[in-house]
């Protein structure tokens, strides 16, 4: 089975976001770099297909030259090739991006595409299900349980409130999936060691006109008024009891 | 015209849509255009009907296409592509739900247009731009729509609904004449969990708990709380990753979005990625042992303590108040 898996580099925020100073982009100067922990458990599930099929896993992401690490991470935990669709940094909007993934497989024999269900930074709920479109093959969206029941027939699983739902679909196809699906794996010291002797194949990708163009980020207006502290410790509980009451929900 | 794609399960909806729907209103009076809105589910969702008209709907269309009845995302963009030929609408939006946003992926990668999620406001004009979520809520982003006619999502959780309701309506059936393999991606069935007690997305009370909570015993004590307070318990992604909770509890940017009155965050630092998951609570009350925890400033109500202590000794006097 030959299972691609797309990942996405993003600056891992801490506790407060910092803009550039022509509110361009995140102020990432002080930021370590990361993907969604949507494609975190999609590179696991691309690795856990691999390991009970055979076949092979490969990675790709659509980025600047450093998005090679977040490559090379996956690599580390098992997967066996990387493909790096090297960009100049810039936004790209999802039509473009799926449009440069498709051009990039087209001569691949690929069985599943995964994808994590929406980027971390963008957001944009649609990579995925443009590139299904484009190659003309059935996808699910917000999976968080893959079944392979044959090596054409798959089971995917959303879970809503209340329960899960069941979608039946025949491979090849995409699907997107979000974090709970399972608990990835760090990758051991021997994988990072073999990591670095793997492929990566770097292209550089045309860039197709956006039809969503970012002019600009902003911070939200901070919705909440002045905290009122209620004490320390187990002192502050006969204040918490007269805030519940306060609110109605005692 | 402007068309509201109507979610509906057997005939209910959530207020994502009634807030679409509001959205979808102002910018019909903005843009002096009709609003009208399309019902592709189960016929029984007709008795909505009187519902979309307190909303300013004055067309409606019903699909009655039984094979609809059960989720497929292709066959519902199929049924918005004829009816954005037949009509040619300047805008489609739905509820940036999962399915509203899978659905207008689908038609966006169909019809080749651009889409904007998750939409907060939407400036129309000659530059037609939206202002939309990004982060899962933590920045906005301002950006220019290009392709028609617009096709967008509108944010959860951040207008409420205001009914206004029309001066006419009509409903009118639309034939989407469907093929086999519209329906290539369908729902087969649903498998129901059981689940005991309030749901996180319902709840009035939430009570969470992060890495402070220690382990998957600890958070008994923020279970009987969240019980005397007839609410549910939710985590952080540390709480679930280490197996403490299901995925299923995780609050934040990849988990749920929780509204309710009140949310108690026990031993959580205040991530940027879980607070965007919590934002809806009307009020927040943070237990954390560190003054200096960032999520304190985003909190209505702060105690510095060890919830350890503090949780036990909360749920003694609840029970003390109400005299068991
Ligand atoms: C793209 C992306 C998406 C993410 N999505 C999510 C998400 O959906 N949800 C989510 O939660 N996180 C998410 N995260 C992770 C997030 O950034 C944080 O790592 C996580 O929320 C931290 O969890 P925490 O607050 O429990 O742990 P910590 O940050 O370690 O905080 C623990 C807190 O507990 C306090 N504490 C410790 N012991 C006690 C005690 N005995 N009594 C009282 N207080 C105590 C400490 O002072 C500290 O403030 C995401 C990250 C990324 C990059």
């Amino acid at each position: 089975m030959q299972v691609l898996v797309c990942i996405k580099r993003v600056p891992d925020t801490g506790a407060r976001l910092e803009l550039t100073a022509d509110g361009q982009e995140l102020d990432t100067r002080n930021l370590e770099f990361t993907v969604s922990p949507h494609e975190e458990c999609a590179v696991e599930e691309a690795i856990r297909l691999v390991e009970a099929q055979g076949g092979s896993a490969t990675v790709l992401s659509l980025g600047p030259e450093a998005a090679g690490e977040q490559i090379r991470e996956a690599l580390a935990k098992g997967i066996e090739r990387g493909i790096l669709l090297e960009t100049d940094g810039g936004e790209w909007d999802p039509a473009a991006t799926a449009t440069a993934i498709v051009s990039a497989i087209e001569d691949e024999a690929f069985d599943l595409v995964l994808f994590g269900n929406e980027s971390a930074d963008a957001g944009n709920y649609q990579v995925g299900v443009r590139v299904a479109q484009a190659l003309g093959w059935p996808c699910v969206t917000s999976v968080k349980q893959l079944e392979l029941e044959s090596a054409e027939r798959a089971l995917a699983k959303r879970e809503v409130p209340g329960g899960w739902e069941l979608y039946p679909l025949t491979l090849p196809a995409v699907v997107t999936v979000k974090e709970g699906i399972n608990s990835p794996r760090h990758p051991s010291l021997r994988g990072i060691m073999t990591a670095k002797k793997k492929e990566i194949v770097r292209l550089k990708p045309e860039k197709s006109a956006a039809q969503l163009v970012k002019l600009g980020l902003k911070k939200p207006p901070e919705g909440r008024g002045q905290i009122q502290m209620l004490g320390e410790g187990t002192a502050a509980v006969p204040q918490i009891v007269a805030a519940l009451k306060e609110l109605g929900v005692l | 015209m402007i068309v509201v794609w109507i979610e509906d399960q057997g005939g209910k909806v959530t207020d994502a849509v009634w807030e679409a729907l509001t959205m979808g209103r102002r910018l019909a009076q903005q843009m002096d255009q009709p609003l009208a809105a399309l019902l592709a589910g189960a016929p029984e969702a007709s008795g909505l009907t009187d519902q979309l008209k307190e909303y300013g709907v004055s067309r409606v269309w019903l699909t009655g296409d039984e094979r609809l009845a059960r989720w497929a995302p292709q066959a519902q963009a199929r049924v918005l592509a004829r009816l954005i030929e037949q009509e040619r609408p300047q805008v489609v939006l739905a509820a940036a739900t999962d399915r509203g946003n899978e659905l207008l992926a689908y038609l966006a990668a169909r019809l080749q247009l651009g889409l904007a999620t998750n939409c907060t406001e939407v400036h129309p004009g000659d530059d037609f731009t939206v202002t939309r979520l990004r982060w899962g809520g933590s920045l906005l982003e301002e950006a220019r729509l290009l392709s028609e006619p617009k096709l967008l999502t509108v944010a959860l959780h951040v207008n409420a609904p205001e009914p206004q309701p029309a001066e006419s309506f009509q409903i009118e059936q639309f034939v989407a004449q469907l093929e086999e393999r519209d329906f290539i991606i369908q729902m087969s069935k649903m498998e129901e969990s059981a689940h005991e007690g309030v749901s996180l997305a319902e709840a009035k009370v939430v009570v969470g708990g992060g890495r402070g909570v220690g382990n998957a015993e600890g958070f008994k004590s923020l279970e009987e709380l969240a019980q005397l307070l007839g609410g549910a318990v939710g985590g952080s992604r540390v709480a679930t990753n280490n197996g403490w909770r299901p995925h299923a509890d995780q609050i934040g940017q990849t988990g749920a979005q929780i509204a309710p009155e009140l949310y108690i965050a026990c031993g959580i630092s205040g991530a940027i990625q879980h607070v965007v998951g919590c934002k809806g609570a009307k009020n927040i009350l943070v237990i954390n042992k560190d003054p200096e925890a960032p999520f304190f400033a985003r909190a209505d109500y702060g105690v510095v303590g060890d919830l350890r202590e503090v949780i036990p000794a909360l749920v003694e006097a609840i029970r003390r108040e109400r005299g068991d």
